[in-house]
């Protein structure tokens, strides 16, 4: 009985304290924008800079709106993410399947590794010209740039995950009578999958840093880039700005919506790694 | 023995795909399918690259692209690991500098070099800056892991022993860290290369290896192209290889530090 009022007391007592913790947090997270903003405010305003270049925030704010009100913005961001979603599924499916072979079959491993070694190294970019030379301006040399660039880190992590499934795994498995198939569905791809799950996760941070470099070479009607290297022409620095924080938000939730999700529902679940 | 057979006939498979790669492409090229001035044959890029460093115009272009990456690299590392010390020792640095850096790190410093071409202008002072973002992160982040991740055993043991503040900073936590933050100088280098290159590309000006492959690109030199890629993955690659992993030769496995991590 008095538990059971001590308990009644404190309940709503702590549920106040939470929320006053989550308060505390949102308000920490907040305060070093806050003061990078005054900063910034305070350098626009003074007239330093002229206001062409250095916009205030008012002035990003409201263009961000009215681009995304007469739909232009939005327009941009969806060919961005449909290429960058494109590209990044050719690496996927191409650098899993390598990555797999190479580290299943020895003639596979031979015949691959030395090509993908001497490719991954140069910088993506550096590939650009040549694919614009080769498959000429626009969507299909960006989609393929994207794609080649980003299956090197998918590739060498499903290589090493693959060749890091525990080999007694494997051996416990076949002398329970696994046939090749199911040693592969059961065994080898959910231990490679936590490595597997980084590759991707490194591909596609690379894919998304590629691609707004491409967009700004290719000369795509449509595209984040594109629309920040065509502002500069006009010095439209407030669109530039609103351009990067669309950029900014796509790359975070990219980064936490979706692969934290994947993560939570395969690995996590499975035991692989701590959540 | 048998090890040495099987790597014997690694180096040999790998030798044949090189071989048969570069004889399929040689073919393609020869095959007059595709316009030679897009798919130049190999003795083609080879003249191109041995003419352009007999006159000395690639070393030159190299030698711009270089003095962009380190400057860059070294303002980052300059940067960086204080910052990420100080963020992983003082929570209040932690707590003003965490959020800003989280969400500056997913914009990809491409995005950025339009707005420094308007601020900086075109040439070098964008290039570094643009190489500068894009190595800071990387250094601060591992830096700040490292850190943190140093085992609080080492620290209260040599504190029990007797060290000072600033023994226990050099010592221990240095050394301590000393795997993460030379994977993030190494990570940072890799995003270097990769910034300068674009950077160069896009503010474009006279000289630099980034700057060669676009120029060559309007004047259809594919041969030209490729040689400056060759140039490229080289000194990526020399670097990724002799630089840093002496580098860790030197400290990190000195000092016994991987495999302290390992186990």
């Amino acid at each position: 009985m008095q538990d059971a009022t001590t308990i009644a007391v404190s309940a709503p007592e702590r549920a106040e304290s939470a929320a006053r913790e989550r308060l505390r947090l949102i308000v920490r997270n907040i305060f070093p924008f806050a003061v990078v903003g005054g900063i910034w405010e305070i350098v626009a305003l003074a007239g330093i800079f002229p206001r062409r270049l250095f916009p205030t925030l008012e002035d990003v704010a409201s263009s961000f709106v009215q681009l995304t009100i007469s739909g232009i913005l939005p327009h941009h961001a969806i060919d961005t993410v449909i290429r960058l979603l494109s590209g990044f599924a050719l690496a996927g499916i191409f650098g899993v399947t390598i990555g797999v072979l190479m580290a299943r079959s020895r003639r596979a491993e031979d015949i691959f590794l030395p090509l993908v070694s001497i490719c991954a190294p140069i910088p993506g970019l550096a590939y650009a010209p040549l694919f614009l030379l080769w498959f000429g301006l626009g969507n299909l040399s960006s989609v393929l740039l994207v794609g080649f660039v980003s299956a090197f880190p998918i590739i060498f992590n499903s290589w090493t995950g693959v060749k890091a499934v525990k080999e007694i795994w494997i051996r416990s498995a076949q002398s329970m009578g696994a046939d090749d198939r199911r040693l592969f569905r059961h065994v080898i791809l959910p231990g490679a999958l936590p490595y597997i799950l980084t590759g991707m996760r490194l591909g596609l941070a690379q894919a998304w840093r590629i691609l707004v470099a491409v967009e700004m070479l290719a000369a795509v009607p449509w595209g984040l880039g594109w629309m920040i290297f065509g502002a500069r022409k006009f010095l439209n620095t407030d669109v530039m700005m609103a351009g990067i924080v669309v950029i900014a938000v796509i790359g975070l939730a990219l980064e936490k919506f979706v692969f934290r999700k994947i993560e939570d529902y395969t690995v996590v679940r499975w035991g692989m790694i701590a959540s | 023995m048998t090890d040495n057979r099987q790597n014997l006939r690694s180096a040999v498979r790998a030798a044949i795909t090189l071989t048969l790669a570069a004889a399929a492409y040689e073919a393609l090229a020869r095959s007059g399918y595709f316009a030679p001035a897009l798919l130049p044959t190999l003795a083609n890029v080879a003249r191109a690259l041995f003419a352009s460093l007999a006159d000395g115009s690639m070393i030159v272009h190299a030698a711009f692209t270089l003095y962009r990456v380190l400057f860059g690299f070294c303002l980052a590392v300059v940067v960086g690991i204080p910052l990420g010390i100080l963020m992983a020792r003082f929570q209040r640095v932690e707590h003003f500098f965490l959020p800003l850096v989280s969400a500056l790190m997913p914009i990809p410093s491409f995005a950025l070099v339009p707005l420094f071409m308007l601020w900086f202008g075109i040439g070098n002072l964008t290039t570094v800056l643009i190489v500068f973002y894009a190595a800071t992160f990387p250094m601060v982040f591992n830096t700040w892991s490292g850190v943190r991740s140093v085992n609080p055993l080492w620290l209260r043991a040599a504190g029990a022993m007797g060290a000072d503040e600033q023994k226990l900073f050099w010592k221990v936590i240095i050394p301590g860290a000393s795997p993460f933050i030379i994977t993030g100088m190494r990570q940072a280098f890799l995003r270097a290369w990769i910034a300068v290159v674009g950077a160069e590309m896009i503010a474009a000006s006279d000289w630099g290896l980034g700057w060669v492959i676009f120029d060559a690109k309007e004047f259809l030199n594919t041969d030209t192209m490729l040689a400056a890629l060759i140039v490229i993955g080289c000194i990526g690659f020399l670097f990724e290889r002799l630089v840093f992993g002496s580098v860790e030769k030197a400290t990190v496995q000195r000092w016994g530090m991987t495999r302290a991590a390992k186990g």
